[in-house]
């Protein structure tokens, strides 16, 4: 063997960086998260203003009190993109090293299994947190620069909260986005490890989270429904109330963190014993 | 892996086929029965009631449940609930009360001489019954549970009859004079709740109730009928009277109170749990208020979120209250006697909203006793407005809207309520508004709050309907709390130019938010009730400064814990995770001795099968040494390529392997270091450049850039400028040239090439031919595949032929065609020809 070949300075993060960030459809998903702000501030101030003074007390109406605010609604209303992205940069990691074929030289460098995934792994799910991370904080900008830096006007109820006060709410919301996501991140790293077809892997994790919201609906599932990966998606909310109860994102982490580790064993375990054909 | 997944599909459709068709529970029997009953003041009318008996599921002897029907149901409207009982182990005795159902007799309001009396020859009736648990000869261990109706025949009955050992009366009536005429503002007489009392009275008819009255044509009614319906005659007459004039005749209010636990006070000793609706106008918390003062015996309050208007009734709350209550004073009655153990209050809140499915929560907290509508503290809250003038409208219309009754009842829990959304509508002229300044903290009123207030006018009866408002000072319309309001009649003297009075205002659970104000509205009229016609107008004012707002300490519920498989099951996952990872660790060959002599490629006994079986590689043994330029050659499909991903480790052989220089081929082995390949096509990230393409690539590798010979690999590409381009516009051949030169970056000793002239024009495949055999001259050792004979003949030294996945010759090409026997048609041996020979197609 190589003298100079060793096993633990194969595919260094940065390179695997470098290897995805330049991709288009990376920027495409970066520029659209960190622009859906803006076209919603645009939103807000081209369409007709709610009469009265702060509207109605949903959060769509309360959108426009304060930067906070506005990022509580962003948030809450691009879930969906958000699981698109962490599909994404999951799903698409192995799934087009394969279907470029560039897998298998990678594999015959050689980078060993395990790490390779690992790599892969810990570079994707970072591009995935930078996702869902960024969008949120430049909703605030924007919002803040649109609306002011107010403090946070609690849907429903309508009391507010001082802006420094949520503030540390608000890392522990985005915290929360985070770790729902993973199972999102887990199921697409999973499938992009079983298929040589990108759009395969992005496809079936958000299709099992379109699945699991239409399952959540079904009330005679009863109690089974709290163990669906999507259920407890919506308890960041809870957070940003007068009285914050964490114990609907405690449940929603535990669940995440269970399938995440699961799904993400069952990856390493099927690709180490893979014939890599592609 | 196909495998799993059906046997997955399989065992579940097999699972939820065996939970629908999984027999549920043995089955409750009914038995019918028509029992006989005397009644009246002398015991000399005899009605026949018409029952079903609900024998305890468990056979044996048990306690005894009476449960009544409501107002205007029969027993079959309680079906559900006695086969629910009769599991849990009761033995339930239903009946269609006198004047209801297939029951003869008529309706008497559950006076003492009738209803009362037919119940207690109930209880003579399970007294006898084997099933009965008997306390004493003749004294069966029973219960009562009923709504509202039978509600009330629950506490007449245990009043009179101490064999009753613990009553479960719902959503009824304390007194129903009160009910019917009540008057917050004194204990005068009262203002005729005219929508509920003529709702009430209707369901007496003999029409049918409910949705069934909405799509069936009526029969039509004798006269007698169509005026008293199924009522005793003196009720009727009663009735007639009130309705009439809106007004209590002393007469109606001594028959109504004698119907009422307000005429037995202090003769119930059985324990009670009172269960009251906080959407009631028409028995109110108040009812429920002077019920557990009147009970003698332990009494829990529990207000849920339900009653007469609607709200959501929480049926299986009260189903589980029910249930332990019974099973504490009927079931556990030795352990418990005299205990009062479960005394209490509860009530509904609001919760907010589910974490999970972001629907509305209720939550029950309780307090160790029931405060009554006081509360434990009072806040005084400072209302302003001056002296407003109203008006009674002529004919008291139109009329302001706070309930409309009876719509609860009838669209099962779409209450009158909620058919106004909670709206309540004032009408101009007609009310006077005082309002508090803006709530510096939430405000949480439990009970009656009460005020003061003076009203100036001609002097006589005066009715005012009082309201308190939540306002929140934003576009959201003010909330009246569940919808009440408090009629007052108050008179002003002759002599006297006013009249003051304090409102006692209605009972219920409501939280001011923060910054929300206070609004109490004082309104000359309402559609409930019955109005004065005459017109005349008033200056009402306030009479104290304040509201005084009850609250109750200590109710609250502690939060319910993280159950535990929030913190059990990451856990359990991890730790799952660990080992399936750690069990399916691919074995790696131990650190094998560098032997320097070992030939650079080894394969000995190497099989491959595919899926289906067949054999892609079988039994393939062959050894090449150093400075050779192998050939491999085969048709398609003779697993040339299938060998060369096993010798990349990227398929796992079935048997046989394959070494290396002396080291075994294992996926990620450290030797493949040493190997550079290209293996069917190149494979390139289409968005970077052909150079950063091959410097991702190397820097992957982990070694130093001097060691990749960039520029000699660059050179072997011969890409000029375009190998700044990006590699998804290369032409075939580029990508060809350019997936060659990245297998001999770092120029390793072994050498794998797949077709590598593919796609190449023939300066290139000549330029090619000599860089390989360069490549081999150094000591080095290459290897390619190929089906183009000519190729192999020009480039090879050595070659090794395969057909169907077996070897079928090999050694030097110059050995292979001199041994060829294959006709020469007088030229020398070709390669082709040798070939064709030894796959034996020619």
């Amino acid at each position: 063997m190589s003298t100079t070949y060793s096993p633990g300075r194969t595919l260094p993060l940065r390179v695997e960086i470098v290897r995805q960030f330049k991709r288009r459809r990376t920027l495409v998903m970066f520029g659209l998260l960190l622009a859906l702000p803006w076209i919603l501030v645009i939103a807000f101030k081209v369409g007709p203003q709610p009469s009265g003074q702060g509207g109605g007390l949903r959060m769509s109406d309360l959108a426009t009190a304060g930067g906070l605010n506005f990022a509580a609604f962003a948030l809450s209303v691009s879930v969906f993109l958000l699981v698109v992205a962490v599909a994404l940069f999951c799903g698409d990691t192995v799934a087009s090293e394969a279907s470029w074929s560039s897998l298998r030289y990678l594999l015959a460098a050689p980078v060993p299994r395990d790490r390779l995934l690992r790599q892969k792994l810990i570079v994707a799910v970072g591009f995935a947190a930078a996702a869902v991370v960024c969008m949120p904080l430049m909703a605030m900008l924007a919002g803040t620069l649109a609306f002011g830096w107010n403090d946070i006007q609690v849907p429903g109820t309508g009391e507010t909260i001082p802006a420094f006060d949520v503030l540390p709410r608000f890392g522990l919301v985005v915290g929360y986005a985070l770790v729902s996501q993973l199972v999102t991140a887990a199921l697409a790293f999973l499938l992009s490890t079983l298929t040589d077809s990108p759009l395969g892997a992005v496809g079936g994790a958000v299709g099992l989270w379109i699945v699991c919201t239409i399952l959540q609906a079904v009330e005679a599932l009863g109690v089974v429904r709290e163990f669906l990966p999507t259920f407890w998606n919506n308890a960041w909310l809870d957070a940003i109330a007068p009285e914050p109860d964490l114990s609907g994102m405690a449940k929603g982490a535990a669940i995440s963190v269970t399938y995440a580790a699961l799904l993400i064993a069952l990856a390493f375990r099927r690709f180490r014993r893979k014939d890599v054909v592609s | 892996m196909r495998r799993v997944a059906t046997l997955v599909v399989v065992l579940a459709v097999l699972g939820l086929a065996a939970w629908l068709v999984w027999p549920s529970g043995p089955g409750v029997r009914a038995q019918e029965q028509v029992i006989p009953v005397m009644d009246g003041p002398d015991d000399d009318q005899r009605v026949e009631l018409d029952t079903t008996f609900f024998p305890p599921a468990g056979g044996g002897k048990a306690p005894a449940v009476l449960l009544a029907h409501g107002f205007g149901a029969a027993k079959e409207s309680v079906r559900d609930q006695a086969e629910r009982l009769a599991e849990e182990g009761y033995a339930v005795l239903t009946w269609s009360a006198r004047g209801f159902g297939r029951s003869t007799g008529q309706i008497a309001l559950n006076s003492p001489d009738y209803e009362v009396k037919d119940v207690k020859q109930l209880i003579d009736w399970l007294a006898k019954r084997p099933e009965v648990l008997l306390d004493a000869g003749g004294d069966p261990r029973v219960g009562i549970v009923g709504a509202s109706y039978g509600g009330a025949i629950a506490l007449m009955t245990a009043a009179h009859d101490r064999r009753v050992d613990t009553i479960v009366p719902q959503v009824t009536w304390h007194d129903l004079a009160d009910a019917l005429f009540p008057n917050a503002g004194g204990d005068g007489e009262g203002v005729f709740k005219r929508a509920w009392a003529g709702y009430f009275f209707g369901r007496g008819g003999v029409t049918q109730q409910g949705l069934r009255a909405l799509v069936e044509p009526q029969r039509p009614l004798s006269a007698e009928e169509a005026r008293c319906g199924r009522f005793l005659p003196e009720i009727c007459e009663v009735y007639q009277a009130i309705a009439a004039t809106g007004r209590p005749t002393t007469d109606a209010v001594e028959l109504l109170r004698r119907s009422s636990p307000v005429s037995v006070q202090g003769k119930i000793t059985a324990p009670t749990l009172l269960i009251q609706g906080q959407r009631d106008s028409l028995f109110t918390l108040a009812q429920a208020d002077a019920n557990a003062r009147a009970v003698a015996g332990p009494v829990k309050v529990v207000w849920f979120d339900g009653g007469h208007d609607g709200g959501n009734g929480e049926a299986d709350y009260l189903t589980d209250l029910t249930l332990g209550w019974l099973a504490d004073w009927l079931k556990d009655k030795p352990q418990v006697a005299g205990g009062r153990h479960d005394e209490g209050f509860t009530i509904t809140r609001d919760g907010g909203r589910d974490p999970g499915t972001r629907q509305r929560i209720r939550l029950h907290p309780e307090t160790a006793a029931y405060p009554g509508l006081a509360g434990t503290t009072l806040t005084q809250v400072p209302l302003t407005g001056g002296v407003q003038n109203v008006v009674n409208p002529p004919g008291g219309s139109p009329a302001s809207i706070s309930t409309l009754p009876g719509t609860g009842g009838l669209l099962g829990g779409a209450g009158g309520q909620s058919a106004l959304g909670g709206l309540s509508l004032d009408m101009p002229g007609q009310s006077a508004s005082f309002e508090s300044a803006p709530l510096a903290k939430p405000l949480q009123l439990t009970g009656s709050p009460s005020v003061s207030v003076r009203v100036t006018g001609q002097p006589g009866e005066v009715t005012l309907f009082a309201k308190l408002y939540d306002v929140s000072d934003s576009i959201q319309p003010p909330t009246l709390p569940a919808s009440l309001v408090s009629p007052v009649k108050l008179i002003i003297p002759d002599d006297q130019p006013a009249a003051q009075a304090t409102i006692t205002l209605p009972a219920v659970d409501h939280l001011f938010p923060a910054g929300h104000r206070l609004r109490l509205t004082l309104t000359t009229t309402d559609m409930g009730f019955a109005t004065p016609a005459d017109p005349a107008s008033y200056q009402v004012e306030l009479a104290g400064a304040t509201v005084s707002v009850p609250s109750v300490a200590g109710l609250a519920e502690p939060p319910p814990g993280l159950p535990w498989w929030v913190w059990a099951m990451p856990l359990a996952a991890v730790a799952l995770a660990g080992a399936l990872l750690a069990t399916g660790r691919v074995r790696r060959g131990r650190v094998e001795e560098i032997d320097p002599d070992a030939p650079p490629l080894q394969i000995s006994g190497l099989t491959k099968a595919y899926r289906n079986g067949e054999k892609a590689v079988d039994g393939l043994s062959f050894r090449v040494e150093r400075g050779q330029v192998l050939g491999l050659l085969g048709p398609n499909g003779a697993g040339k390529t299938t060998t060369m991903r096993m010798m990349m480790g990227l398929i796992h052989p079935d048997d046989g392997e394959i070494r290396i220089y002396g080291q075994r081929v294992t996926p990620g082995a450290p030797v493949l270091s040493r190997l550079g390949s290209f293996v069917e096509g190149p494979g390139f990230l289409p968005h970077l450049s052909g150079r950063d393409n091959l410097e991702l690539y190397w820097a992957a590798t982990g070694r130093p850039p001097e060691e990749a010979h960039f520029a000699e690999a660059l050179e072997i590409a011969g890409l000029g400028k375009a190998v700044e381009r990006a590699t998804r516009t290369y032409s075939q051949g580029m990508r060809q040239r350019l997936a060659i030169a990245q297998a001999m970056l770092g120029l390793p000793d072994l050498l794998v090439l797949d077709e590598p002239t593919n796609g190449l024009d023939p300066p290139q495949i000549r330029e090619m031919r000599e860089v390989l055999k360069r490549y081999a001259a150094d000591g080095r050792t290459v290897i390619v595949s190929s089906h183009l004979l000519a190729e192999v003949e020009q480039t090879c030294s050595h070659v090794v032929v395969m057909h169907r996945g077996r070897l079928v010759s090999e050694g030097p090409v110059a050995k292979l065609l001199a041994h060829s026997t294959a006709s020469t048609n007088g030229h020398g041996p070709r390669l082709e020809d040798v070939f064709l020979d030894l796959i034996g197609e020619k």
